[in-house]
């Protein structure tokens, strides 16, 4: 404990603290003697490119990747050609930008991607120097050319390369430059000797950093902070300039008193920083210079390269690796000699209390008089997320802990959160996984990014792990690294397909949210298509398997699939597919072992082609539908010849069909049509078209009972609706004496009450009594009542005595009419 | 604007919202003024979901119909086509991109599909070239539409046809989407019954589904105890009757749409001093009916019967409401009578529209014609000579009475005796086409293809079997008081409210026997809920069972459930949701087909 100051350096008002990291896992050889090196920030990967360029044709340089433990991932010779920079971007690709401009772009594990160019001219003037920068666009790259123009993009994956304007009498390359993003615009800053100038995208402009004398010699080197706020400038006589990257204000200047440039020259700052620097390498020197022109200097004794972080700056060696930061002011607060904060009272009351020393209670009553132990416990929870030894760690979060049972309504969250993350941490950190990122950095990335970059990375158990710790919606955590490891996972080409399927849908099961067609259109994409099949087996969503299984031409099978999710449409999308696919032949027989497709497509048929409809039938041998078929066409003809010709098909069919009403049927009609010709050619009559009622109305109408009769006899009309027909048209037509021909042509089978009815119907009361008489008794009070004759039908209804007819009268009869009133009650009344 | 939507057991304005917010944020997504060009069908379930004014608040300007030809001119940015996914509307939607004035300031298009898109359309406009056009192609998914406070539709007219006769589940599929819908809503409903072929195929998509959107899934507590499927052709008898419930009557008489029924004008002029009483409005009224007219609310589910009454009390209460001015003296008493004025105005006009309809329709019922058919009907279902030649039937047909009339009946004495003799069903057969014409051979091998109408074939009429085990037909059903849900029909209790009455108690165990004589498997699923979410039921409280007719559902059975929820000891209470709300005629209208009309 009493260590945790030994590292801390002095520097203004505050201290420094260099933490080890890592021993590194790798063995380089000569260093970083002749090679290009990334480091990608938040704890990323390195890049090492062993002598970029050539000295002889047998010599091929090596691209190593490494995590940031230098524990190896890739190993590769590079083929291509002479590689000016190296740099990763923000989704940990590795960008290699080739003298000739074209950039290579290969994933983490080593693997080639993709590549552009820079720019025609590039090829010919070659890239002097280039820079990968990171922006809220995304990665961007910036590169000078041999003839001292800068081209840059903003971001790679939506390439759009910028020539910059010139720069007016640049005839050498630029002292130093960079790439600054401002307000929402890219730039780059250069030197040339004690000049400088800022090159947008239309104008060069010529500045000036305010403070800085013309007399402390040219800018060699240059640095922006992490956020692009502060610059930093170094002369050849040694001047360190620090001030806005706006160039408006100067925050300090300091005489290093080193004119050799700097290897690297890299801002180290922190989240509300207290005294902000500069960290400058040489060979054997490593110096810190703050704001308040006061340094510390450290003595390297390797080469190194520096990484700058947003809360630190990472110095990483050929055998280890450092964390170089201000000391957060937290853990100042409790560790600083003989401070009295309350986190290090607390701290150290949690000390006595494990000794079971009395002190204990001393330095905790302390704490509670100045009522502060609710900030110690804050502060030593605070301080200890930005611990990075876990006995610190420790320490801290027991006396946190210790000071907690003490509090009665203190919120256990923060405590709760700082343990859980701490712990994710950890286990980041570790060499194996190696990535050293701090607390505050973890804040920044968040956690769906770090989780993102496990999986990428392949560390799918401790992906998985974290997400079950940390209690994430399965949809959002789990689920997304098994799709990923799926995903990797039918890329294997070592196991069968058989394997692969069953290890994938034993992992992934049922998990919400991980879609088996997305994993099978990966296989598919790798020309793995049978066990892309075995896998969408596994697809709930029938809509997601259908399409893939269309693109790899499995259209039986996307058939069955759409058909079993129930959506027509989608069983549509592959009925229209296949007809255009297969023979004719070939698509009826799929349809047959199909119904419910085949019943689709006699719907589409139906209304698009009914031609088709017609072949479809013939094939199923359905010849009812068939026969309806040709109904329904015959409908749609003009000419008799047609329709009677289709209505004989119809006729056929329906035999065929053995539905003997129907054909029978369609015979009538066929006879029909031909009577209603003849008639119409004879007579003009009109018939065409009309049912057989109807065409027996007109007849009659017209006239023409021989006719109508006729018909009667061939179309064997039932007699009841024969008498109904005749007893309509002859009273529609008035043909009163006809009517009563009628009547008397033979006893009637509809009985005589119509008569009476249509009669009154057409207000003929006279005709209407004439049948009165002739009704049966049953109805013959009804017959009465129609012709409103009120005591005839109280006499009948009085004779047969039936309560029902006895109201039914009563109910017509006018109130005034009492002696039939009295007549009917008491004739209801003897009844009973 | 929709308050009634939440009366109910459970709150369905949740779905409208829910459906109005969606439209919303469509019509957003084009910004700018915009004209609607409407599929026809889709204006009526619509206007259910939202008024001109949510329209006009978004920047609709205009609306046209869809139609082919050159669309009228409009000064707006977009033009947005509602339309259903039918291949025929795309033709005629290319037809009117392909002619819009190029020239013309150009005019953003867009596609709104209701209820699902389909690629097969969307193939279609590639294929006309016109697929390039559309700067959105959306879906507005609406398949349960909120008719009222228990009540849901999908407004989907031909699905009982699709579904019996063209062997086409499409709309099965949007029920079973509807559901899941619904139980994202409402939660997970842990107990699935059904009968009938077509329920059980919704059930088994839903269970899919389910699989589908495991993992988002909602942590909802349910709402719902039970979901019912019936499959419409379980109980073909009930929507074959006649309704004599007050709703039902105006249903059967002058039907009524997407909640709107149009009535003949002549009742409902208004009768002020000093204008011309010949002056009668040509245009027929045209009323919307739900509960939010509480008087609807109290009647709608009477037997007509026993509505004069209920009117005449309501009259009553509400002259006697308006006497109370008199006896309001202070300043206080009378400002709480005149704040009640609107509300007892509003009451005093419903009872006048309501105290016309029942003129209208009593004029109908008290007619001979229609005694004579409900005579009919009833001996049918009593089972009376359902196995000879009907005479009525006979003279109906001789007086060309209309066709459907004539179907509905010849359906009823087959469903009613198991099928028809042979020489019977021809005998009807001939009889139709002689009369109504030979076109109609179409119709009747429909009606045939449906199970409507059918021969009788070798095996026993089982009919008077289901009809006793059911107590399909109650001697002495009360109108006036009911106490049982026969009193809908006057005696006849419909099948399929029964079926749902002894799922509730004592469950279909006891009629295992009658269950397999109907069409179609029965069948029971369990959905687990997640941990949790199990309820924890108070003494005395009631389930709630949502009832799914596939096929259509009749006004008479929903008041049936109604009565059934409204039972003191039934413990039970019931939603109601359905493919479309039919009533004898609309459902015959949509199994008939007429091919002459084709060739218009």
């Amino acid at each position: 404990m009493a260590f945790i100051t030994a590292n801390w350096s002095p520097l203004g008002d505050t201290f420094y603290r260099k933490t080890e990291l890592y021993e590194m896992c790798w063995t380089l050889r000569d260093g970083f003697k002749d090679s290009l090196v990334a480091a990608a920030p938040y704890g990323g990967p390195i890049a090492v490119l062993r002598e970029p360029i050539r000295r002889s044709p047998s010599s091929r340089p090596q691209l190593d990747i490494f995590s940031a433990s230098g524990v190896s991932i890739a190993s590769l010779t590079w083929k291509s050609g002479p590689v000016v920079h190296l740099g990763w971007t923000v989704n940990d690709e590795l960008l290699c930008i080739q003298e000739d401009g074209t950039v290579l772009i290969y994933d983490l594990f080593g693997t080639f991607k993709r590549h552009f160019s820079m720019g025609q001219e590039v090829v010919q003037t070659h890239v002097l120097e280039a820079k990968v920068f990171h922006s809220p666009y995304g990665t961007g790259i910036a590169i000078v050319t041999g003839s001292f123009r800068f081209t840059l993009t903003t971001n790679i994956e939506d390439l759009k390369l910028r020539r910059l304007p010139e720069v007016p009498g640049l005839q050498e390359k630029p002292s130093s430059w960079l790439v600054l993003s401002q307000d929402r615009q890219t730039k780059v800053l250069l030197s040339v000797g004690s000049e400088m100038f800022v090159l947008d995208n239309t104008s060069c402009t010529a500045v000036v950093p305010p403070g800085l004398s013309p007399q402390t010699g040219s800018i060699i080197h240059m640095s922006v902070s992490f956020s692009y706020k502060y610059l930093a400038l170094f002369t050849d006589t040694g001047h360190l300039w620090t001030g806005s990257a706006h160039l408006q204000d100067k925050l300090s200047e300091l005489d290093t008193k080193q004119t050799v440039t700097p290897k690297q020259m890299v801002w180290c700052r922190r989240p509300q920083s207290q005294q902000p620097s500069v960290v400058l390498m040489w060979d054997s020197l490593l110096l810190v210079a703050g704001l308040s022109n006061d340094t510390i200097q450290f003595a390297l004794d390797e080469s190194s390269v520096l990484v700058g972080e947003m809360d630190g700056v990472r110095i990483v060696g050929a055998t280890r690796q450092e964390l170089l930061q201000e000391v957060p002011l937290v853990c100042q607060d409790i560790f600083k000699i003989a401070s009295m904060a309350p986190g290090a009272l607390l701290l150290e009351a949690h000390r006595e209390y494990q000794k079971s020393s009395q002190k204990a209670d001393e330095y905790l009553r302390e704490i509670k008089e100045q009522s502060m132990l609710g900030e110690a416990v804050r502060q030593c929870v605070d301080a200890a997320a930005h611990e990075y030894d876990p006995s610190t760690q420790k320490s801290l979060m027991r006396a946190a802990s210790f000071g907690k049972c003490f509090l009665t309504d203190f919120s256990p969250d923060s405590f709760v959160s700082v343990c859980r993350e701490l712990r994710v941490l950890n286990a980041l950190r570790d060499a194996a996984v190696g990535q050293p990122i701090t607390h505050d950095q973890y804040k920044q990335l968040t956690l769906q990014v770090l989780i993102d970059r496990l999986v990428y990375r392949q560390f799918y158990p401790l992906a998985i792990e974290i997400c079950h710790y940390l209690k994430i919606p399965d949809f959002l955590g789990v689920s997304r690294v098994l799709k990923h490891w799926a995903s990797c996972k039918v890329q294997q080409k070592d196991l069968s397909d058989e394997a692969i399927a069953r290890a994938v849908c034993g992992k992934v099961g049922d998990s919400p949210g991980v879609s088996y067609s997305h994993i099978a259109a990966k296989a598919f994409e790798c020309g793995r298509t049978e066990l892309a099949i075995k896998l969408l087996d596994s697809e709930p969503r029938s809509g997601d398997q259908v399409p893939l299984l269309l693109r790899m031409k499995r259209s039986q099978l996307a058939l069955s699939k759409a058909v079993e999710s129930g959506d027509t449409d989608l069983v549509y999308t592959v009925v229209s597919y296949l007809k255009n696919e297969m023979n004719r032949g070939d698509f009826f027989m799929t349809l047959r072992n199909q119904p419910v497709a085949l019943s689709l497509y006699r719907q589409f048929c139906k209304l698009q082609e009914p031609d088709t409809l017609k072949d479809l039938y013939n094939q199923d041998d359905d010849h009812q539908e068939l026969a309806n078929f040709y109904v329904t066409a015959s409908y749609k003809e003009q000419r008799l010849e047609t329709r009677v010709s289709l209505l004989q098909s119809a006729v056929d069919e329906f035999n065929k069909a053995r539905n003997d009403f129907c054909a029978k049927a369609t015979e009538d009609e066929m006879k029909l049509l031909r009577f209603q010709r003849k008639l119409d050619e004879e007579k003009g009559a009109g018939l065409q078209g009309l049912s057989l009622q109807a065409t027996a109305e007109v007849l009659l109408s017209l006239g023409l009972h021989k006719q109508a009769e006729q018909l009667y006899r061939d179309f064997r009309i039932p007699d009841k609706r024969y008498w109904w027909l005749k007893l309509t048209s002859l009273a529609d037509k008035g043909d009163w004496e006809e009517l009563d021909k009628f009547s008397k042509s033979k006893k009637s089978p509809i009985g005589y009450l119509p008569f009476v009815e249509v009669c009154m119907k057409h207000n003929n009361k006279y005709e209407a009594k004439k049948y009165v008489s002739r009704v049966t008794p049953e109805q013959k009070v009804k017959a009465h009542l129609a012709v409103g004759d009120v005591h005839g039908a109280a006499d009948v209804a009085i004779e047969r005595r039936l309560d029902a007819e006895i109201s039914a009268v009563l109910s017509r009869v006018s109130s005034s009419d009492r002696p039939i009133i009295e007549r009917l009650q008491r004739a209801a009344a003897a009844k009973k | 604007m929709a308050a009634h939507l939440s009366y109910g057991r459970v709150n369905l304005n949740i779905l409208r919202e829910a459906a109005r917010k969606e439209l919303r944020e469509f019509l957003d997504k084009c910004a700018g003024s915009k004209a609607i060009v409407w599929d026809e069908y889709l204006t009526g379930p619509f206007g259910l979901i939202a008024q001109y004014s949510l329209l006009k608040e978004h920047e609709v300007e205009k609306m046209f119909t869809l139609k082919s030809g050159r669309l009228p001119p409009a000064d707006v940015k977009n033009i947005i086509f509602f339309v259903r996914p039918r291949l025929e509307l795309m033709d005629i939607i290319a037809d009117n991109v392909l002619s819009e004035d190029k020239m013309h300031s150009p005019r953003e298009f867009h596609i709104l599909f209701v209820p699902r898109r389909s690629m097969l359309c969307e193939q279609r406009l590639k294929e006309q070239c016109v697929l390039g056009s559309f700067n959105n192609i959306d879906e507005y998914i609406l398949d349960l539409i909120p008719y009222d406070g228990d009540l849901l539709s999908m407004e989907y007219e031909s699905a009982f046809r699709e579904c019996y006769l063209e062997n086409d589940q499409t709309s099965l599929f949007h029920t079973a989407k509807g559901l899941m819908t619904l139980q994202a809503l409402y939660g997970t409903i842990p107990q699935i019954f059904g009968k009938g072929d077509c329920a059980r195929h919704v059930a088994n998509m839903m269970l899919r589904m389910k699989r589908e959107f495991a993992g988002t899934q909602n942590q909802i507590l349910p709402v719902f105890d039970t979901l019912l499927l019936l499959d419409r052709n379980v109980d073909l008898l009930t929507p074959l009757a006649t309704q004599l419930t007050y709703e039902g009557l105006i249903d059967e008489i002058y039907g009524i749409n997407n909640g709107y029924v149009k009535l003949p004008p002549e009742k409902f002029s208004q009768k002020k001093q000093g204008e011309a009483s010949k002056d009668l409005p040509i245009e027929s009224k045209k009323l919307q009916l739900n509960s939010a007219e509480e008087l609807y609310g109290e009647i709608r589910d009477k037997n007509f019967n026993a509505v004069g009454a209920a009117l005449s009390k309501k009259a009553k209460v509400i002259s006697a409401a308006f006497e109370e001015r008199h006896n309001a003296k202070t300043v206080g008493e009378i400002k709480q009578f005149v704040s009640q004025l609107p509300h007892m105005q509003a009451a005093r006009s419903s009872l006048a529209n309501h105290t016309s309809i029942a003129e209208l329709i009593k004029d109908i019922t008290t007619s001979e014609a229609f005694f004579d058919k409900l005579t009919v009907e009833q001996e049918f279902m009593t089972g009376v000579d359902t196995d000879k030649v009907n005479t009525y039937i006979e003279d109906c047909i001789a007086q060309k009475d209309p066709l459907i009339k004539i179907l509905r009946l010849v359906c009823m004495q087959s469903v009613c005796n198991n099928g028809l003799k042979q020489k019977v069903l021809d005998f009807y057969k001939r009889e139709i086409l002689q009369t109504y014409g030979f076109e109609h051979i179409l119709t009747l091998n429909n009606l045939e293809k449906g199970g409507l109408l059918k021969p009788q074939t070798g095996s026993r009429n089982n009919h008077p079997t289901i009809r006793k085990t059911l107590k399909l037909w109650m001697e002495d059903a009360n109108e006036q008081n009911p106490n049982d849900i026969s009193y809908v029909y006057s005696g006849y209790a419909p099948l399929s409210i029964r079926l749902t009455q002894v799922l509730a108690r004592p469950g279909w165990r006891s009629i295992e026997e009658v269950l397999k004589m109907l069409p179609g498997p029965h069948f029971e699923e369990r959905q687990t809920l997640p941990s949790g979410l199990h309820k924890k039921r108070q003494q005395g409280e009631n389930r709630t069972t949502l009832v799914f007719f596939l096929g259509g559902v009749t006004y008479a059975e929903i008041a049936a459930l109604r009565f059934l929820s409204q039972m003191e000891d039934s413990g039970m209470e019931y939603v109601v949701a359905t493919t479309k709300l039919i009533n004898g005629t609309t459902w015959m209208k949509s199994l008939m087909d007429r091919p002459e009309s084709q060739t218009a």
